[in-house]
């Protein structure tokens, strides 16, 4: 294999040295490893054409990668195959201020597409907090999210366009600069694809205007069920908040020994709800939001006086995964969806759980969105500790089906959920997305055995572990 | 009606390989190809299945009408954020199907962007459940927006869920005098800031913009933007009852990035979403080309002779994709045959 890669591609750019194919061995769902037979690192969009081409009539299985900062296992690369690393298309092709659009190739990195668009006063709206860090090709193969999708949307609502190529090089574009490509919606489809339809090679993605200004309200309340319901009454007041985050007790008192944001330890819970928009906008929606949140029951309210505050209070929010993981060995990340109404009730199932299985589970979750992350605390050394943690973490993500909800909201399925798919779906809608999948790649070549479920019993699975912070990517902010 | 009745009708069908062709309202059976195939009509399986305010998400059977759910969400200050065309005693399920946005596709999205879940009847008469009522979720394909704006050619859309979103409490349209090349620059330039503009619609030297928001955005941006504030028929640029839409000549619908400069067009011309969205009126000739080479496509959404095709045609690899596509979802080839493109 490679020797056929060495053909077209230089010898920096085919890794198949155990010492250099191990840093590829896992993504940031660090429980599953396995070493890459080959790394292949193409850095012209002919020599990823070469790269499928290659596989393709070997039949050699190809996982691409952007920068193995997924959560779900979705670049566990293939033993027995080839990791395809975009990492190296990090160019900005092309910004247009005037229409509002940035072309760029799909390792460039989140967070630089906000900073090349800043001059213009632009940005691009979806924030993962690993944004610093992972690829736009990533983003739009999870349809990842952030704090402020709840007004902005998602990856899917902000991406135009893709350029990629088949499993047997055939190249592509779905989607156009131009509202509404015709035909079927293949664009849609392709995000959240996990990598398993075709290989992205350029985005084109809207970008913003900037808003004025933003203050965020920090609200307490002496009872997680309210701050639940607090949630529900802010968007029947029909305000849309730029951001609409909570915390419990736990997780705050986490957080608080980490970066003091200046919690309100004694609150059950807070909520964290921002506007944002010119001056008077602002003041006008931050004045509305605390009427309603104090007829919900807020017992404390805070806004943020000035940009300094309102980072600090987004702060203890972004750094709740490394604040936990110092209180606890390993914790398990869960990634439900539900509707927002049954917040409450979702918790104290929760709790239920925690007494049931003896572990303790701080909640943060967008709860604009109904996007919970649960936090499971464990010591993986403990055998029983790990056994009880998995069923825990089983039920949690079933009662989220059960409620109306989703096992994954932007984690992806990847390897990790791949067993709750089969709580969420019948045999006929996994049939017809393995039915979809053989549409693009009809021997399954590209990201083989991910998102979706043979039907055969689903195998015995882990999950998301961090062991004694060796969660991969530590340095980055978590949500 | 119920669920039990349409699968059946599409088993049956699917066994003797009889085109079927799905029809709510009928209200678009002018859009795309000529329909063909017995028609399964949908009207009976009606009624708002849920309905929460405080979620933003409502979900209904295809056969209630379009204006019932747009009066159950008035009610309650909500909206369907697109502003969807209604061209006659639309339901829900056909809209859905059809995928058209209206005047506020360009600041709210696209249809497909409040689209959260389907129950869905294949063309091998199965229900299938794709995405659901909540704002995230990537488990498994995005089938429930591939099925938006599918025109029925991947299955019934049986039920769906749609994102709905507070109505803005402040309204006010601006009018302007500007030439075609005026306004596409002042309507480009303005959506580079961060200003609450809902619409925007250029005919014949004047330009109307559409402000929607907090009283406090809508009146600072009105004095950045200038012009007179007037009463404007929004609905009769989305129901395409404007004096423009009358009559029988063609009408091309050009798709183009909102920068693209005038088209200099033989034909009368209609500009919506912030230049993106072209209306010409007549035998436009080379349109498809014109529209191709501007990076985007020409639509013939009116015309008593078809023959060009609706959609612009697909790339080759994406026509094979489509076709395998179809194959999954309807392998006897008998849902709204040809509606979308001949080959599927
Ligand atoms: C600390 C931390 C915080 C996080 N916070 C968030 C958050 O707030 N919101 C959120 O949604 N996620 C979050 N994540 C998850 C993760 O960052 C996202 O899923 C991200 O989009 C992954 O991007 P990546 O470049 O690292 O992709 P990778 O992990 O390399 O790959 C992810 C998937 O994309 C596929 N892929 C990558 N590139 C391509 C390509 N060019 N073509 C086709 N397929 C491709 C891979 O095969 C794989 O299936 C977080 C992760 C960490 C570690």
């Amino acid at each position: 294999m490679a020797r056929a890669l060495r053909a077209f591609l230089p010898a920096r750019a085919v890794l198949f040295e155990e010492e250099d194919t191990r840093p590829y061995e896992c993504d940031g769902l660090t429980a599953y490893r396995q070493l890459p037979m080959v790394v292949a690192l193409p850095e012209t969009e002919e020599q990823v054409q070469r790269v499928l081409i290659t596989c393709s009539k070997l039949e050699v299985p190809v996982v691409p990668r952007g920068a193995g900062t997924g959560l779900s296992g979705g670049a566990l690369p293939p033993g027995d195959g080839v990791l395809l690393s975009m990492a190296k298309f990090m160019r900005v092709l092309r910004v247009d201020p005037r229409a509002r659009v940035a072309v760029v190739q799909p390792g460039v990195r989140n967070a630089v597409i906000s900073e090349v668009a800043a001059p213009h006063g632009l940005y691009y709206a979806p924030d993962p907090s690993s944004q610093i860090a992972c690829t736009i090709g990533g983003n739009v193969a999870e349809n990842s999210g952030g704090v402020h999708c709840l007004k902005y949307g998602l990856t899917l609502h902000n991406v135009l366009r893709l350029r990629g190529l088949t499993i047997d090089g055939e190249p592509l574009e779905v989607g156009a600069e131009a509202p509404d490509a015709p035909g079927l919606d293949l664009l849609a489809l392709a995000i959240g694809s996990e990598g398993m339809l075709f290989v992205v090679t350029e985005v084109a993605v809207k970008l913003l205007p900037k808003p004025q200004g933003a203050r965020v309200i920090m609200a307490s309340f002496d009872d997680v069920e309210k701050a639940g319901d607090a949630v529900a009454a802010v968007i029947a007041t029909g305000i849309i908040p730029a951001g609409l985050e909570m915390m419990d007790r736990p997780a705050t008192h986490a957080v608080e020994q980490f970066v003091a944001a200046g919690y309100d330890l004694d609150a059950a819970a807070i909520l964290l709800c921002e506007s944002d928009g010119t001056p008077a906008e602002v003041e006008h929606e931050i004045a509305r939001m605390k009427a309603v949140l104090a007829s919900a029951g807020a017992v404390r309210i805070a806004v943020s006086r000035d940009e300094a505050e309102r980072l600090r209070f987004w702060s203890g929010r972004k750094a709740a995964f490394p604040a936990v993981g110092r209180i606890s060995p390993d914790y398990y990340c869960m990634d439900g969806t539900i509707p927002r109404k049954r917040l409450g009730e979702v918790l104290n199932f929760i709790a239920e759980m925690e007494r049931k299985y003896g572990l303790r589970c701080p909640n943060v979750f967008h709860a604009g969105d109904g996007n919970l992350h649960p936090l499971i605390l464990f010591d993986a050394n403990n055998e029983d500790e790990l056994r009880r943690t998995e069923q825990f973490a089983g039920e949690v993500l079933e009662k989220c089906v059960a409620v109306g909800g989703t096992i994954t909201g932007e984690h992806g399925v990847g390897v990790e959920k791949i067993n709750q798919m089969c709580a969420q779906f019948g045999a006929a809608e996994l049939e017809l997305f393995h039915a979809v999948k053989r549409a693009f790649d009809p021997r399954g070549l590209l990201n083989p055995g991910k998102a979706v479920p043979t039907l055969a019993p689903c195998a015995e699975h882990g999950r998301m572990r961090v062991h004694r912070g060796a969660l991969a990517h530590p340095e980055l902010p978590r949500f | 009606m119920s669920l039990q009745h349409i699968t059946e009708r599409i088993r049956a069908a699917a066994e003797r390989k009889l085109a079927l062709r799905f029809r709510g309202g009928g209200s678009k059976d002018f859009y795309g190809n000529a329909p063909r195939g017995e028609v399964l009509d949908t009207r009976a399986y009606a009624g708002i299945a849920a309905y929460e305010p405080s979620e933003l998400v409502l979900t209904a059977r295809c056969g209630t009408p379009l204006s019932h759910v747009e009066g159950v969400l008035n009610e309650r200050g909500q909206c369907l954020p697109f502003e969807p065309p209604h061209f006659g005693a639309a339901t829900f399920g056909g809209c859905v199907a059809a995928g058209l946005s209206g005047p506020r596709r360009a600041s709210a999205g696209a249809l497909r962007d409040f689209v959260l879940g389907v129950k869905l009847i294949d063309g091998r008469g199965r229900v299938l459940q794709f995405g659901g009522q909540v704002m995230k979720n990537v488990a498994g394909y995005d089938i429930s927006r591939l099925v938006a704006g599918s025109l029925g050619t991947l299955g019934l859309i049986a039920e769906a869920s749609l994102k709905v979103l507070p109505r803005p409490a402040v309204e006010l349209t601006l009018r302007l005098e500007m030439d075609e090349a005026g306004a596409l620059e002042a309507m480009n330039r303005w959506a580079g800031e961060p200003l609450p503009i809902s619409a925007t619609a250029w005919h014949a030297g004047v330009l109307a913009v559409r402000l929607s928001g907090s009283d406090a955005a809508v009146s600072g941006a009105a004095r950045r933007i200038g012009g007179a504030e007037v009463n404007y028929a929004w609905d009769a640029i989305r129901e395409q009852s404007h004096p423009f839409f009358a009559g029988d000549g063609a009408l091309w619908r050009l798709s183009v990035p909102s920068v693209t400069p005038a088209l200099g067009l033989p034909g009368a011309q209609l500009i919506e979403w912030g230049g993106a969205l072209r209306w010409i009126r007549g035998d436009a000739g080379n349109v498809r080309d014109i529209a191709k080479r501007a990076g985007g496509h020409a639509t013939l959404f009116r015309a008593a002779d078809k023959s060009a095709g609706a959609f612009a045609p697909l790339e080759p690899v994406l026509m094979r994709l489509h076709r395998s596509l179809k194959s999954a979802f309807d392998p006897a080839g008998i849902l709204n045959p040809g509606r979308l493109y001949a080959e599927l």
